[in-house]
């Protein structure tokens, strides 16, 4: 199987990071950015038409991340194609040298840059979980035989920032039902209140990467408190954020609250998952400055 | 008018396969005009849960099951019986349902499937909606519809877009219908029904029947215009 699921296999702490395709066609800034992540992680996921802004396809960017030996995760939402869709880009996928799927319901189209465009949701995340499964048997959803099926490995999120939680959680536990082998979740910097989360899905035994964003301002920790829900970024982050403006603008601070998180977490899940929403340049060093090279 | 078809008899006893004492509610409206809610009709419904051993501790119909300042004044009168119920077995469409749950903090199990009509509306005194699915799924969500009230349709569970005051993300002024199924099953100690997966919708049942369509099998305009011919 993939680089990834066999580091997980093995027990290691693993590391993952994401790109986001461009808007358009010069998709080459995007591989420099997979670029700075090769060799200090083992997979880099790419994003499906992320916050539902209509972008440059993930599938694509996935096979020339292939093609330059670079292992993707393929994140597939369930917003923008019906179950014929999904299931067909599937067994593209496979052919394109995609081994992890990472399924998603998807962010609403009402939130992106298309909100008359209409909303598919024929499955959503557990429904595609499912789906996957099923085509890794060799049949399509219907029970109809495929001539060659895939192999696939498949992965979910989670919020453990939500509140309250246990829906969540009761979600994640049908996730895992429905196929899902590892978790990546979303942005975590309450290293306490993650504690809290993994007592209580520790014993599901599916590996957990916590989810990083790194911090750009004060005014996107705002923005995030404000608008995405499951996150809350803690008042003494947005203040360190505020007190040294050079600092915050050059990086260094993300950088530092990144190094944090990652060794408040190191011995509560199974890895990290980096979002550094295009300071790529600045993964190298967290992983360097957090031990984890 | 909401068309509604009874669910297949092992849909409703595997639904309510855990309970040993049932309410039956019926709906003198449209589900009498299908002859599936009626009054007439809750007799066959009756003898159904009685095979299977299950004790009915009453049946009541109400003229319209979707006006819920009715339901909860005509249910009143059958509160002990409710109470003493695992749960109420209702036979008409997904409105009445919520209503119905929404009138008793009993688990509400639904008997019949809406029928999706192709665009036809009727109107609601109340906030339940149907989306006419065709495959009703309110047992598993405590009588809440997650169809029609989380915005993504979500069958198995919250997404990631719940605000921490229970609202959606899409619309912030918006309960997250998910945030209010947890609420409702938590209530009703039920919370094991939200593990239990539901494979993806049957949204071939969206598609109405030409027989829906064409208005022959429920309007009552061509009856009429046949005999205007004859005159």
């Amino acid at each position: 199987m993939s680089d990834f699921s066999d580091a997980l296999a093995r027990g290691d702490f693993v590391v993952t990071s994401e790109i986001g395709p461009p808007k358009g066609i010069n998709i080459d800034k995007c591989l420099d950015e997979a670029e700075h992540l090769r060799g200090k992680v083992v997979a880099i996921n790419v994003t499906d038409i992320q916050s539902a802004v209509m972008r440059f396809g993930g599938l694509a960017t996935c096979h020339l991340l292939v093609e330059r030996d670079l292992e993707p995760v393929f994140q597939m939402v369930c917003r923008d194609r019906n179950r014929l869709a999904l299931q067909s880009d599937l067994l593209s996928a496979c052919k394109l040298g995609v081994e992890n799927v990472l399924c998603l319901t998807g962010d609403h189209n009402v939130l992106g840059d298309h909100p008359d465009s209409m909303p598919v949701f024929d499955l959503e995340a557990v429904g595609l979980l499912q789906c996957v499964r099923t085509l890794c048997e060799g049949r399509d959803m219907v029970g109809n035989e495929l001539d060659g099926a895939p192999s696939f490995f498949p992965g979910a999120v989670v919020a453990p920032g939500a509140d309250p939680v246990e829906p969540q959680i009761i979600r994640m536990e049908n996730k895992i039902a429905a196929g899902a082998k590892f978790f990546q979740t979303q942005a975590v910097y309450d290293v306490d209140q993650f504690a809290q989360f993994m007592k209580q899905v520790g014993g599901f035994g599916v590996p957990v990467l916590c989810g990083l964003v790194l911090l750009k301002s004060a005014g996107m920790a705002n923005f995030m408190n404000k608008n995405v829900s499951g996150v809350s970024v803690p008042k003494r982050l947005i203040d360190r954020l505020k007190a040294d403006k050079a600092k915050t603008k050059s990086g260094e601070t993300a950088v530092e609250i990144a190094v944090e998180t990652i060794k408040g977490v190191r011995d509560l899940c199974q890895g990290i998952h980096i979002m550094p929403l295009g300071w790529d340049h600045l993964v190298p060093d967290i992983i360097d400055r957090a031990g984890l090279a | 008018m909401l068309v509604t078809e009874l669910k297949p008899e092992e849909e409703i006893l595997g639904s309510t396969e855990s309970d040993a004492s049932l309410f039956l509610v019926g709906c003198n409206g449209c589900a009498s005009a299908c002859e599936t809610g009626g009054a007439e009709n809750l007799p066959a419904l009756q003898e159904l849960l009685a095979g299977a051993g299950k004790t009915v501790t009453g049946t009541t119909t109400v003229d319209f099951l979707c006006d819920k300042s009715l339901v909860r004044s005509r249910l009143r009168p059958f509160s002990r019986q409710i109470v003493d119920s695992d749960s109420v077995l209702v036979a008409t469409c997904g409105v009445g349902v919520q209503c119905v749950a929404d009138s008793v903090l009993k688990r509400v199990r639904p008997a019949c499937n809406t029928v999706n009509q192709g665009g036809t509306r009727g109107t609601w005194p109340g906030s339940e909606r149907c989306a006419e699915c065709g495959d009703c799924l309110l047992d598993k969500t405590g009588g809440i519809c997650p169809i029609t009230n989380c915005s993504k349709s979500m069958v198995n569970g919250p997404c990631g877009g719940t605000t921490s005051d229970g609202k959606c993300e899409v619309d912030r002024q918006r309960d997250c219908g998910w945030y209010r199924i947890y609420m409702r099953l938590k209530d009703l100690k039920a919370l094991d029904q939200m593990k239990d997966v539901v494979p993806p919708k049957k949204h071939g049942n969206y598609l109405p029947s030409y027989e829906v369509m064409t208005g022959e099998h429920w309007a009552v305009d061509v009856p009429v215009a046949e005999e205007a011919k004859n005159e």
